[in-house]
């Protein structure tokens, strides 16, 4: 089936209220942390308040001791059970030929501490007070060294080295490009635009805190745990094959609704590792959950480059190359796919919607004493996209040419398209995503708006930002030649009951984007049922076969994908049974609207029928067929998907105060088919909310000094609440990708990614008659008024 | 010496320590866990319940505060049956929920702001629920479901 005909099945398109709504409506839906279990005792982790100190002792005798403590565990007792560091899921090979350095990342500090936060013991006792308790009784004897918390300081020769086994802090130093063709067209440039950026640090802050419940059995020498996490699948292999050393089939992990993601919960993270070791060693069932405080300090945060880039020109403002470096800091340790982030999600989209015939990138990663930094929303694509529109922008203002003109002059506009950053774009149409969205901002009105708020004594500016993003991740070959250490399909199992209705088993996980009403729509329009009569199971290891995961604007086109391949297979199967029973050919079975009919007969059979004849097969071709209707696909892509499109943000801001408030927002995608519009345009505006707020608000600070985190609670860290948006404008053009059968190219992280750029570039708009040529996110009032009185003094 | 409040309607008695947090009190030991936690510093609002009608932050009370106290959680807000007051139903068409962890606060926060400010303009809702976190929605089609949510509720 192709795209089209996908497109125009019933249901596809409609704005189906989601059938998960309910349970979470009436707090019936079952977090982590919900769960009880006869037994259950609690976990306290014993963190480092140093940001790097060397671990001389740690005492657990008085905790042992105290009131209901079971157990205290400490970096000894991991090792001498043999339980090894946390992996990293993809190698990065250095510009020379070196593989990236990969220090290991124990689960509980064996030595030396290297960030706030860092995990030295686990307490488990009765109740959660009676284990906050013995925790503070862990007494550990630290060295504190001095330490190193951005990229800046992590290069410098005489920085301190987070692994003393490295002889610097570089993890690797790789580039994509063809450095001398790139610097020849730069010697030739009628215009050079040169940017300084930095792309802010954040921290996910998912509402549901991370929280694991893990339990093992004796009698069937089993574990099982229960995670808020976005892939279980992966979380078992990476725990049991690399950590734990343990059968794979041992462990079942499951996920159960879980509060969000946003990548933080892709990763097999240390606690996950240490309750279901430790559930064997007391055999009691163990719960964790994170406080937020205690999330600020140990969750995998997200960004954190710093970038220097060059663009080239001609006289024209036709992009000739474009030259960038930049530093990104991974953290202490390899977080799970910490490596790919700054590398080969972030550098492929530099080329962004394009023509630039050359770009050259060389990214440097670094350890410093912070937290591991992981994929966030978008992971790697942000970063791009807003170093990319960011330098258009600028490239247009120093050329006197408007910010819709200039990308219109360089828009790619032949399909496929090979850019020079390895990535080959299949389908798109930029020009009428940009064109959409001057009409729906009302860009013709923008300079009336601007005089209305000079009167009011306010600034007001306009911003664009055209993003591409890489989707449904991926071509598992390509991935792996890339350096991938695992593969990205999808598994899709569809299970026909006897009367017709339909359970689905999906390796896509949804914590909040709706899999389980999108992807019943894409069931029931297949078969011709109703949404209603088709189930949608995930995030369980034991009842799903093994699938990756939800990241990376993946599911719909990766996992929907594998469900339609298994729907193929019921069909083709189907046709059979349909055939013996209206004794005709297989060849001459037509299926649509939910019945099989004889090509140029009136004689038809509804799906139900087929479905209970497959499982009481008294009259049916058991010589040539098996009974039953049950089929497994994994879809493996053959290329990504790229959602694009183009955001025009205005803001008006206070000169007196710096405040900037955003007032109109208007943002056009490009997803291909639309599913469920609701829940698309849902992922729109929190993609949205997390890119504005990073822009405006969000900050991860770490004190210079002493590598404490300064924004360690939503009192410091300023998360986006109602009352800082407009009611946002949303519109889409549909070109269907090619790759997939739905034509559907993942709407998660376009928000997030786009954003970004659109709202700096209008602050600069809005401040720019006052001289201010540059800002850092985010543009909070004090930087925005410091800006404009450091503008009035130049 | 055990604290009697009402929880949805029922009355409860509950000996618990001293330092027990409503919070707790309704989620570990009544096992009302609709009421969810998401930080330890009374920023996020997903705890947050109805106490004599007014929204209160549930992990901000202790359990002693509320003798003699009527306390609504979300499992306490729809009609007999399961079915869904006007506020929860108001949710479902306009999307107002993606993972649903901040949902059941914010639909008690809603439901107290809607109570007290029938009128509420798209402004005031919007600054009403500034105590209220939610990471999923960009808060767009909450502010549309209270919106409409009000508007059945003054009808009704």
């Amino acid at each position: 089936m192709g795209a089209t005909d996908f497109a125009n099945l019933p249901h596809i398109g409609e704005a189906l209220v989601r059938k998960e709504d309910y349970r979470f409506l009436t707090g019936a839906g079952q977090y982590t942390d919900d769960i009880d279990l006869a037994g259950l005792t609690y976990a306290v982790f014993v963190r480092s308040p140093h940001a790097h100190a060397r671990i001389r002792s740690v005492d657990k005798s008085a905790a042992r001791a105290a009131p209901g403590v079971i157990a205290v565990f400490d970096g000894q007792d991991v090792a001498a059970d043999k339980i090894g560091g946390l992996p990293c899921g993809w190698l990065i090979t250095s510009t020379d030929g070196t593989p990236m350095k990969e220090p290991p990342h124990p689960v509980l500090a064996q030595g030396k501490a290297r960030y706030v936060g860092d995990h030295v013991a686990i307490v488990i006792a009765e109740t959660l007070e009676e284990a906050k308790n013995a925790a503070e009784q862990v007494v550990v004897d630290y060295e504190p060294l001095p330490s190193v918390v951005d990229t800046g300081s992590a290069k410098a020769a005489e920085a301190t080295r987070v692994h003393d086994e490295l002889s610097d802090n570089n993890c690797y130093r790789w580039a994509i490009g063809d450095k001398t063709q790139v610097d020849t067209a730069f010697a030739s440039a009628a215009h050079i635009t040169r940017l300084d950026l930095v792309n802010n640090r954040l921290v996910p802050n998912a509402m549901e805190p991370r929280a694991a419940v893990a339990q093992y059995n004796r009698s069937g020498d089993d574990y099982t745990l229960w995670v808020s996490n976005q892939n279980p699948h992966v979380e078992r292999l990476l725990m049991t094959a690399f950590v734990m050393g343990l059968p794979e089939h041992k462990v079942r992990v499951i996920a159960p609704d879980v509060g969000g993601g946003f990548g933080s919960k892709i990763y097999l993270y240390a606690e996950d590792v240490c309750l279901t070791w430790a559930s064997k060693k007391i055999n009691r069932p163990i719960k964790w959950t994170c406080e937020r405080s205690e999330a600020f300090l140990c969750d995998a945060h997200g960004r954190d480059h710093v970038s220097h880039a060059e663009l080239a020109l001609d006289k024209d403002g036709r992009f000739l190359a474009l030259r960038v470096h930049t530093d990104a800091n991974m953290g202490a340790y390899l977080s799970t796919f910490a490596s790919c982030v700054p590398t080969i999600l972030y550098a492929t989209l530099l080329a962004g919607q394009y023509t630039t015939p050359q770009v050259y990138a060389e990214v440097h990663a670094w350890f410093t004493n912070t937290s591991p930094v992981d994929a966030y929303r978008g992971a790697g694509r942000p970063e791009a996209t807003y170093l990319l529109e960011r330098i258009v922008t600028r490239a247009a203002w120093e050329m006197g040419l408007p910010q819709d003109e200039i990308r219109r002059r360089n828009f790619i506009t032949s399909f496929p398209y090979q850019t020079p950053v390895a990535l080959q774009y299949d389908v798109g149409d930029y020009p009428a995503c940009l064109n959409k969205a001057n009409e729906m901002a009302d860009v013709a009105g923008f300079a009336a708006r601007r005089q209305a708020s000079e009167a009011k004594g306010l600034l007001r500016g306009i911003g664009y930002s055209s993003y591409i993003e890489a989707c449904g991740i991926a071509p598992s070959n390509i991935a792996g030649a890339l350096g991938a250490r695992a593969g990205l399909f999808e598994v899709g199992e569809v299970r026909v009951h006897p009367t017709g209705s339909v359970t689905v088993f999906t390796g896509s996980h949804s914590h909040g984007q709706g899999h389980e009403t999108t992807f019943a729509q894409v069931v029931a329009a297949r078969l011709g049922i109703s949404p209603d009569q088709v189930d949608i199971v995930h995030g369980d290891t034991g009842r799903v076969p093994f699938g990756m995961g939800t990241y990376g604007s993946r599911s719909i086109s990766v996992g929907g994908a594998a469900i339609m391949r298994a729907l193929d297979k019921i069909e083709a199967k189907a046709k059979k049974i349909a055939a013996h029973l209206l004794e005709a050919s297989d060849a001459d079975i037509d299926f649509a609207n939910g019945e099989f009919t004889v090509r140029g007969t009136d004689k038809k059979i509804p799906f139900a029928q087929i479905a209970l004849t497959a499982y009481v097969p008294h009259n049916y071709p058991l010589d040539k067929l098996e009974p039953g209707l049950n089929e497994t696909a994994f879809y493996d892509p053959t290329n990504f998907t790229f959602p694009a499109g183009t955001y025009i943000c205005e803001v008006e801001i206070d000169p007196e105060t710096g405040e900037v408030r955003v007032d109109r927002f208007t943002a056009v995608d490009d997803f291909g088919t639309i599913i469920n519009p609701l829940i698309v345009e849902g992922q729109v505006h929190g993609g949205l909310a997390q890119g504005i707020g990073q822009a405006l608000l969000e900050h991860c600070v770490y004190d210079r000094e002493t590598g404490q985190l300064l924004t360690g609670s939503f009192q410091d860290y300023a998360m986006p609440r109602a009352d800082d948006f407009p009611e946002f404008r949303i519109g889409h053009v549909c070109t269907p990708s090619t790759v997939n059968p739905l034509g559907t190219k993942g709407c998660g992280e376009a928000g997030a990614i786009g954003s970004p750029p659109a709202v700096m570039n209008a602050v600069l708009d809005a401040l720019a008659p006052l001289g201010v040529r540059d800002l850092d996110m985010p543009a909070s009032p004090n930087r925005v008024w410091q800006a404009i009185q450091a503008a009035r003094k130049a | 010496m055990p604290v009697h409040l009402q929880v949805n309607g029922k009355a409860v008695a509950l000996d618990e320590p001293p330092h027990t947090l409503l919070s707790q009190a309704l989620r570990e030991h009544l096992r009302l866990t609709g009421t969810h936690v998401g930080c330890d510093t009374a920023q996020c609002g997903a705890c947050t319940v109805l106490v004599d009608g007014e929204a209160i932050k549930s992990c901000n009370v202790m359990l002693v505060q509320m003798e003699g106290r009527h306390v609504m959680t979300i499992e306490g807000l729809g009609g007999a049956g399961g079915s869904l007051n006007h506020m929860q139903e108001a949710f479902r068409p306009c999307h107002g929920l993606q993972c649903g962890f901040c949902t059941t606060g914010m639909v008690m926060s809603a439901v107290a702001l809607c109570q007290a400010h029938p009128d509420a303009t798209e402004a005031e809702i919007r600054e009403g629920l500034e105590g209220n976190l939610c990471r999923c929605t960009g808060y767009h089609n909450i502010v549309r479901a209270v919106r409409e949510g009000a508007a059945m509720m003054k009808s009704a």
